[in-house]
């Protein structure tokens, strides 16, 4: 983990209300794993006093890349910074999803994307083809120009199926629906394990699937949190055994078998 | 050379409870051994699963927190945190909080077995706990914790004060009266947010302590108050964010100061606090 000053190489708007930026971060990205994340301070002065987590998109040649989405007053700022300018950038933060060794043969994973919940399972799809392993990809997202990512998941190598709420493009409905028919149809590997983010009770149906369906699934979880390094104990998660994890340092990415969804 | 009781500073930047966890958190970001003293989460008996979620929201230039002193308990702290922040070479405070002055003198008879213990705070005003009023907003109150933990140790004592008290120098001189060695000063201010899209507070304990930036200026009010007021050392912190802040709460009569919410947003910046002070020290001087 570092705090350092990263000079935006580009931050522009993907569709809708989604932006990308790109920094120049050798560090962060030399030592960033899928899953894993990134405090940013958005802004100058103290107003705006909590950094911003991100989780990472991508990480090459000394570059990390944010899909971000403008929901607040943080991220309407950092849209606005231009290339050039820089910002303070605490990283790699948490533990990313959990892959197996590289030389174990496994069946095609299923990765499970919700709204700006892409932005990290592009980064492990993109791993995943480094290993030469093949998953099927669930976009789901609001309406048909909203869909992120599916060219990225495509030149993968990723079977991508697509679902939206307003029945504009694909299976008509929420994602989580899209895996029950995908498990239906028997059309993935057995034994294939579920990598998820996105929204809460999006992540919270696609985990009582999986369960029910004997599939093994890891979430990625977004909390708010202040410092992102276990100091300030805002982010607490509740396991089903009564254990209290931190999203921001054993985390973002949970078990879902073990976390407790009531919560 | 700072002194404060039995401690001997090597600055006058601690870091302030519950905002720097047990030191290992911040390993990567500064070199620990340069602050001035290392101020712990608060420890209590047993351990504490604290406060259901959400417990902390941002505010303009402020935090509001109701974590609810969540720790693992005082041997759990002795055995599996202690080691490490006693080899760190800078003063280790530790940050105690009881229901009563009894499980406050049982925390500080404990701690004073322990050599790697400089200090003890007593948090006698943390506004997230299910209590009828803070220790802290009672003269009384305060000067029972204090004078039961004077009893229980000769460590250096610091009490910590809360701001949501009409005379906060009363209650200062209740605790010197008592034995305390030095009072710090200020915890947060209860506070409250309401979303008004779901019309339910931010937080799920409904209130909780506001910090930051936003606080400063009633927090140096407060400290200037109490150090022209008692002879003890002042401990000042509220909004720390810089070199420029810490001094005004030195000018204030501060003798040391705390850097506290300022640790979520930039890890490392108690070095640069104390970068900055000694640059202006010299520059006086």
């Amino acid at each position: 983990m570092k705090d350092i000053k990263a000079t935006i190489l580009s931050n522009v708007k993907v569709k809708g209300d989604y932006y990308k930026i790109i920094l120049d971060a050798v560090y962060i990205a030399k030592h960033a794993k899928p899953g894993q994340f990134v405090q940013v301070r958005c802004a100058s002065g103290t107003e705006i006093l909590f950094r911003r987590p991100f989780s990472i998109h991508r990480a090459r040649s000394g570059k990390i890349e944010m899909l971000y989405e403008v929901v607040g007053k943080g991220t309407e700022v950092l849209s606005c910074k231009r290339s050039g300018e820089c910002v303070d950038v605490l990283g790699p933060l948490g533990n990313g999803f959990t892959l197996l060794p590289p030389s174990t043969l496994h069946p095609s994973p299923i990765l499970i994307a919700g709204g700006i919940g892409t932005a990290p399972l592009v980064f492990l799809a993109e791993e995943l083809a480094k290993r030469k392993i093949k998953p099927i990809v669930l976009i789901g997202a609001r309406t048909k120009s909203l869909i992120l990512c599916e060219k990225d998941f495509k030149k993968a190598g990723a079977d991508v199926k697509i679902a939206t709420d307003d029945a504009s493009r694909g299976y008509k409905g929420f994602v989580s629906g899209l895996l029950e028919e995908v498990i239906k149809k028997g059309k993935y590997s057995q034994g294939a394990k579920v990598y998820c983010c996105g929204p809460d009770p999006m992540m919270k149906s696609i985990a009582s699937i999986c369960l029910k369906h004997g599939l093994k699934c890891e979430v990625s979880l977004e909390e708010t949190m202040a410092c992102g390094i276990g100091a300030c104990l805002g982010c607490v998660v509740k396991l089903k055994n009564g254990e209290q994890k931190l999203a921001c340092k054993d985390g973002p990415v949970f078990d879902a078998e073990k976390l407790s969804l009531e919560q | 050379m700072i002194t404060i009781g039995k401690l001997k500073l090597k600055n006058p930047v601690m870091v302030a409870s519950g905002t720097f966890g047990y030191a290992r958190e911040f390993e990567d970001f500064l070199d620990l051994k340069k602050l001035g003293a290392i101020v712990t989460k608060t420890i209590t008996l047993k351990p504490r699963q604290g406060n259901p979620m959400p417990r902390i929201c941002e505010t303009a230039s402020g935090m509001l927190n109701a974590i609810g002193l969540q720790n693992e308990g005082i041997e759990n702290f002795i055995n599996e945190k202690l080691p490490y922040l006693a080899k760190i070479g800078t003063s280790v405070i530790v940050s105690i909080s009881g229901n009563n002055a009894e499980e406050f003198s049982r925390l500080a008879k404990r701690l004073d077995k322990e050599k790697s213990v400089d200090g003890i705070e007593l948090n006698i005003s943390c506004p997230n706990i299910q209590a009828k009023g803070l220790v802290a907003q009672c003269p009384d109150a305060t000067y029972e914790v204090v004078e039961a933990v004077r009893k229980a140790t000769d460590k250096t004592i610091i009490t910590k004060l809360s701001p949501n008290v009409t005379d906060i120098v009363g209650i200062a001189k209740c605790a010197c009266n008592a034995g305390s060695d030095a009072v710090s000063l200020v915890n947060t201010f209860l506070g409250m947010v309401i979303d008004i899209n779901t019309e339910k507070p931010k937080l799920a304990n409904v209130t909780g302590g506001l910090s930051g930036p936003c606080i400063k200026p009633i927090a140096l009010r407060m400290v200037w108050e109490v150090a022209k007021n008692i002879d003890k050392p002042v401990i000042g912190m509220g909004g720390i964010m810089s070199a420029e802040d810490a001094i005004e709460f030195l000018l204030a009569g501060a003798k040391a100061v705390q850097v506290g919410t300022a640790n979520f947003v930039e890890p490392g910046i108690c070095e640069k606090i104390i970068k900055g002070i000694d640059k202006w020290t010299k520059k006086k001087s």
